[in-house]
């Protein structure tokens, strides 16, 4: 299973991190249906060239292929999932059991998020769970890994849950001061690995960065740094207006909507590259986290560009 | 206090639709206090459906009592309840559910949606406050609670989608619960109560709950 001792998963995501690799992962949103087709698609961009790949559970709250089927059906493709799971749908029962079964499947990657609240997607009427939130999963998940103990019960969870435990952390949503020591809480709750919120403001990202660097969490976990490639000016507006916690300056929505007709795509892979070369050079940075949302086939041109196409035999 | 704001005419009429001689029967308590269920608001209904803007104008007759969650205060009902086909209860949940416990031979209906515990703004404008988790954690979190006022009831923090506005991306309206704690918590030098790991909730709220006052407990538990 896993071949390194002090490894807690053995997944390529985590020994690409302890090798000290800059690591890559990608997105993909599963399908709304059962199309294979779409996720072989999808897959076929991102083999070989990214380091993990993340299953979206359900985002937006808009009901897809669960994340963790998609994930199976990854690994069965030979990439390696990072499967996503949201407090927003299972109580503490079910998600125990559904990672269970996940970990049976092959899945090692783990996210725990709390989730877009339902009221944004396509069943605004329906209850939410919040049992847990994702700090208390992620400590829930780390007990059952470690300790192989239930989240209430002194049961012993029978054979191994080689589990890389991943959390999100968003530096530009309010309160700001509160943000590294909340990252200092999945911390010790049990995040491995953290995939931020898409990083379009480097002041604040710097900024934040030194506070969980004074916090020395950049040596306890594994910092990968989100990026989204804007592919039009009314991408860049609709994700500066719409979208909750992204911060986007308004010079990339000027470079966007002054780029020359046919040209806007080009200029948003420009500032994309531009950004991972800045995030490269910011200490405690382990990663990208590179979600081309439904543009997955501009991934391998994009990392070709970025000269990190070519992925660590680990 | 429980507030509570009437059902929309149509479903009640709908409801009681069958019924010719109808009791609408008003609350003196939290729902009168929220101008929703109390003796103005019973009258006013029973008015209503008695008028010819209804389809169906029915034979209404409108009375009050004190409290509709108490056994005690429904002496007057037995004689006003003989000459009616149904009870419209303009009570709480809970108060319609007594009233049809104490006379199960009548059919009993809702004229209000019970929405929450809640707090006065002002006149005619009420907010929720409190879900009745059974395990108030407000000590911690400087009074504010993150189980009703946090969309998504988190107990270590905000979520990510709290912007400049400082609004709950849920709705503009409402303001991040859990900015608000860490800014009274941070007047008031407290914020590391929330800085270390709050436990899964052990739910209270997932089955009926009774309560017995300690100091009562012998008059109850004979044995």
């Amino acid at each position: 299973m896993k071949e390194n001792p002090s490894l807690k998963s053995g997944s390529r995501l985590e020994r690409t991190l302890a090798a000290g690799h800059f690591a890559v992962t990608a997105e993909l949103g599963p399908p709304k249906g059962t199309d294979i087709e779409v996720i072989r698609k999808k897959a076929a961009f991102l083999k070989d060239r990214v380091d993990g790949v993340n299953l979206t559970d359900n985002q937006t709250a808009v009901v897809r292929m669960s994340s963790i089927g998609a994930g199976v059906l990854c690994v069965q493709m030979g990439l390696e999932p990072v499967v996503q799971m949201v407090c927003r749908d299972r109580n503490r029962i079910a998600m125990q059991s559904d990672i269970l079964g996940a970990t049976a499947l092959g899945i090692r990657n783990l996210l725990c998020l709390s989730g877009d609240h339902q009221c944004f997607g396509n069943h605004g009427c329906a209850k939410n769970v919040y049992d847990i939130d994702s700090i208390q999963q992620l400590s829930m998940m780390k007990r059952l890994r470690d300790d192989k103990k239930f989240c209430n019960s002194n049961d012993p969870v029978e054979g191994e849950v080689p589990l890389f435990l991943g959390a999100a952390e968003n530096p530009f949503a309010h309160p700001q001061a509160f943000r590294a020591l909340r990252l200092k809480k999945k911390v010790e709750a049990g995040a491995d690995f953290i995939q931020t919120q898409v990083i379009y403001d480097m002041d604040i990202f710097r900024e934040w960065m030194k506070q969980v660097r004074n916090l020395g969490l950049h040596e306890q976990c594994h910092i990968l740094a989100g990026v989204i490639p804007l592919k039009s000016a009314g991408m860049a507006r609709y994700m500066a207006e719409k979208v909750s916690g992204v911060i986007l300056p308004d010079t990339y929505i000027q470079r966007m909507a002054g780029a020359a007709k046919g040209q806007a795509a080009e200029e948003g892979i420009k500032i994309c590259l531009e950004q991972i070369d800045a995030l490269r050079t910011i200490e405690g940075v382990h990663g990208i986290h590179l979600m081309a949302i439904e543009w997955e086939h501009k991934v391998p041109h994009i990392l070709e560009r970025a000269g990190l196409a070519v992925r660590p035999s680990v | 206090m429980v507030k509570a704001i009437r059902k929309p005419l149509e479903e009640i009429t709908e409801a009681i639709k069958p019924y010719q001689r109808v009791l609408v029967l008003g609350c003196g308590g939290c729902v009168s206090v929220c101008l929703c269920g109390g003796q103005k608001e019973a009258d006013q209904l029973a008015a209503l459906l008695a008028s010819e803007s209804c389809d169906t104008p029915k034979q209404t007759t409108s009375w009050t009592i004190e409290r509709q969650c108490n056994r005690e205060f429904m002496g007057s009902l037995p004689d006003k309840i003989k000459e009616v086909d149904c009870i419209l209860s303009m009570a709480c949940g809970a108060g319609v559910q007594l009233v049809a416990e104490c006379f199960p031979d009548k059919p009993v209906f809702p004229a209000v949606n019970t929405v929450c515990i809640g707090i006065d703004r002002d006149i005619g404008w009420y907010e929720e406050r409190c879900r009745a988790c059974g395990e108030c954690v407000l000590s911690y979190t400087g009074g504010i609670c993150p189980v009703s006022r946090c969309a998504k009831s988190l107990f270590n923090g905000p979520c990510g989608g709290t912007g400049r506005d400082e609004n709950c991306e849920v709705d503009k309206g409402i303001p991040c619960a859990w900015v608000e704690i860490w800014k009274r918590l941070s007047t008031q030098n407290r914020t590391d109560n929330i800085l270390s790991l709050r436990p899964a909730m052990a739910w209270q709220n997932q089955k009926q709950r009774t309560l017995l006052q300690p100091e009562y407990e012998k008059r109850y538990l004979k044995s």
